[in-house]
């Protein structure tokens, strides 16, 4: 087996912009659920809508601030409108209205009456929408080589939206971290654990939980962006296994934490591609076939995750005394 | 009952006010902070309330009593905007709160405790202590951001909670988990959660339950402590003993109606409230008054539990 080229790949999964998409994804979904207890099963709505601003800004001639407006703002009115009708009714509501919310844009996006807007269900070509973007690198054109990986300087899967990438995950972290230890964070938790109590206090808890949900929203319509940045818009890669993803990674890191959503990112893609690499290289082919392999890798980590749920309920990084006191 | 004057003594004045007061059911009082009107909550075909009129002294302690089931818990969620009535109107200070969110009766400077007590189980109890406090402008989204602009008013909230949490035996407990604590230490943290916020009117859902014999007689005294500092208080209590040592005035409750008011050692001998507890679990004691001392110890060692 070829250690050098696996761990190479897991290595270049733990850094790839993919990787840094879904982490703040996370990170918006933990405001949502980790810190307000709010349960959004549409987060890949929100980032499917703020990746279709962003390109459809672009494509229009939008300069890249005003195509990033477009792409926040659009989130922030998605969030108003589902949480206008839903945040003062029981959890549950929540979920039902935003996993079919997000399947609406998914469909509306996909849907032949778009196909000048949106390009239907063949979605955007990345070209049409990336090189406002690529214009604002510093680096030159060119291709570099660091270790083991060699990338495009700013050309799609580049140097440039890894740096990028990244730098946002940390902004939305450092942001995150402020507002944990706020008084406005206190008020989320207290809502968390029990709405009527810190309606008791004072707290107008309706608009918390919509600040709240637009918050995470329009993270998670940023995560959207940095997504598609190496890619093209696919309204088809973004439906309800992408939410579940995004899930899966906040429960991996530990929800509630600063940075349970990065290293849930982190851990999960290296995981996976870790077990897709050794399986290809170590069972013969005749065995399992290719395709056979990528599924197996979700299998695996279903299994994984299941086991984590099981054993270590609060995730990596998430606090085991907080998490076991559960008495209503 | 023996208390030291204080610069204003809201004790004897609500007792002077009290004193004159009609002892029948929906009196008027001499100086309402609330007064309520044709209230009424209907469960399917039950009036689980159907107050027709109730005004609660200002600076008084008044208890609310009456048999499992009399509407209590209802009207005091009508009241604080937790629940919304199939009529009726009521105004606290003057002002008519019917149909107003809780959260703004709240800050109005109505607050209230729950029956089945609302611990924020995952938050330690000195954060429940912060989150009860106002005017923190770090509860602004913004504002967050920028601690500067709220820590010193938070070291504010934290000292005055730590006097609380020392007021209420609770201090050692500081930084563990709400959901660490017993029962009765949930009920204590609730009840000095609200008083962070420095209600004028305090309204506590059996305030006593489940809460030990020594730290009853001491949460007595902060209850009566609360009266003298000038805040009204109304509270919903099954324990006689209590309200008789601590009420300035008491009223009664059966099936959704009031059936008497009267100050606390004359109202226990009321027909309508012997009435409205025979069959109930209190028609034992009630009005007798050799249980009835003023030494609170005494008195709840002498009784089962409601
Ligand atoms: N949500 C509800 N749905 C239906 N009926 C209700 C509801 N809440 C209360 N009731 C009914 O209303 C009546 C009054 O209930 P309430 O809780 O106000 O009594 P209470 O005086 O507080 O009693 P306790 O002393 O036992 O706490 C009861 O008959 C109860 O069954
Ligand atoms: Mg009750």
């Amino acid at each position: 087996m070829d250690w050098t080229r696996i761990l190479t790949n897991v290595l270049g999964e733990m850094l790839a912009p993919t990787t840094a998409a879904y982490a703040l994804a996370a990170v918006g979904l933990n405001i949502h659920f980790g810190l307000t207890g709010l349960l959004n099963m549409g987060q890949a709505g929100f980032m499917l809508l703020g990746a279709y601003g962003f390109a459809i800004a672009t494509i229009a001639g939008w300069p890249i601030w005003g195509a990033v407006l477009v792409a926040i703002a659009a989130s922030a009115l998605f969030a108003l409108l589902l949480g206008i009708p839903t945040l003062k009714l029981r959890g549950d509501y929540l979920a039902i209205v935003t996993i079919a919310a997000a399947e609406i844009v998914r469909l509306i996006g996909r849907s032949t009456a778009l196909t000048s807007l949106t390009g239907a269900s063949s979605g955007l070509r990345g070209d049409s929408y990336k090189t406002t973007f690529q214009n604002l690198s510093p680096f030159p054109t060119g291709t570099t080589t660091i270790g083991p990986f060699s990338y495009s300087n700013n050309f799609s899967n580049s140097w440039w939206i890894r740096l990028v990438g990244w730098a946002i995950v940390l902004i939305a972290c450092l942001f995150v971290y402020l507002l944990i230890r706020s008084p406005w964070g206190r008020v989320l938790k207290g809502i968390r654990e029990d709405e009527e109590a810190v309606r008791s206090l004072g707290k107008n808890v309706f608009a918390y939980k919509m600040q709240s949900l637009v918050l995470g929203g329009v993270i998670g319509a940023v995560a959207g962006i940095v997504y598609v940045m190496p890619r093209a818009v696919q309204p088809d890669s973004m439906g309800r296994p992408m939410t579940f993803f995004v899930w899966t990674i906040l429960l991996l890191g530990g929800a509630a934490t600063v940075f349970g959503p990065v290293l849930g990112s982190i851990v999960f893609w290296a995981g996976l591609m870790l077990i897709k690499s050794v399986m290809r290289d170590g069972v013969s082919d005749s065995f399992i076939s290719s395709g056979q392999i990528e599924q197996l890798g979700w299998v695996i980590v279903g299994v994984t995750l299941m086991l984590l749920v099981i054993f270590r309920p609060q995730g990596v990084l998430g606090d085991k005394k907080e998490l076991a006191i559960n008495v209503r | 009952m023996s208390a030291e004057p204080t610069p204003i003594d809201f004790r004897s004045a609500a007792a002077r006010d009290l004193q004159f007061v009609e002892r029948t059911p929906g009196a008027v009082k001499p100086d309402p902070i609330l007064v309520a009107d044709s209230v009424t909550r209907h469960f399917g075909g039950i009036a689980a309330v159907d107050v027709a009129h109730l005004e609660v002294q200002r600076n008084a302690i008044t208890a609310l009593i009456g048999p499992n089931g009399a509407g209590k818990t209802t009207l005091f969620n009508l009241i604080t905007g937790f629940d919304r009535p199939s009529s009726g109107r009521w105004t606290f200070e003057g002002r008519s709160l019917a149909g107003v969110a809780a959260a703004r009766v709240a800050r109005s400077g109505m607050v209230r405790t729950f029956q089945l007590t609302k611990a924020l189980n995952r938050m330690t109890v000195i954060e429940n202590m912060r989150l009860g406090a106002t005017r923190q402008p770090g509860e602004n989204m913004f504002a967050a951001l920028v601690p500067p602009l709220w820590q010193p008013r938070e070291r504010e909230i934290t000292a005055q909670a730590e006097e609380l949490l020392a007021r209420f035996k609770l201090l050692d407990k500081r930084d563990d988990f709400a959901g660490s604590l017993s029962g009765g230490q949930r009920k204590l943290l609730e009840m000095a959660r609200a008083l962070m916020s420095k209600p004028t009117m305090i309204m506590l859902d059996e305030p006593m339950a489940g809460v030990n014999p020594a730290l009853t007689q001491s949460l007595l005294g902060h209850i009566q402590a609360l009266r003298d500092d000038g805040t009204t208080v109304l509270f919903v209590e099954h324990d006689m003993h209590m309200v008789r040592h601590i009420s300035d005035w008491v009223v009664v409750m059966a099936e959704g109606a009031i059936v008497a008011e009267g100050p606390p050692d004359s109202v226990m001998k009321d027909p309508a409230v012997i009435d409205a507890y025979l069959g109930a679990h209190h028609d034992t004691d009630l009005g007798d008054d050799s249980l009835l001392e003023d030494e609170p110890t005494a008195s709840i060692t002498g009784k089962d539990a409601p």
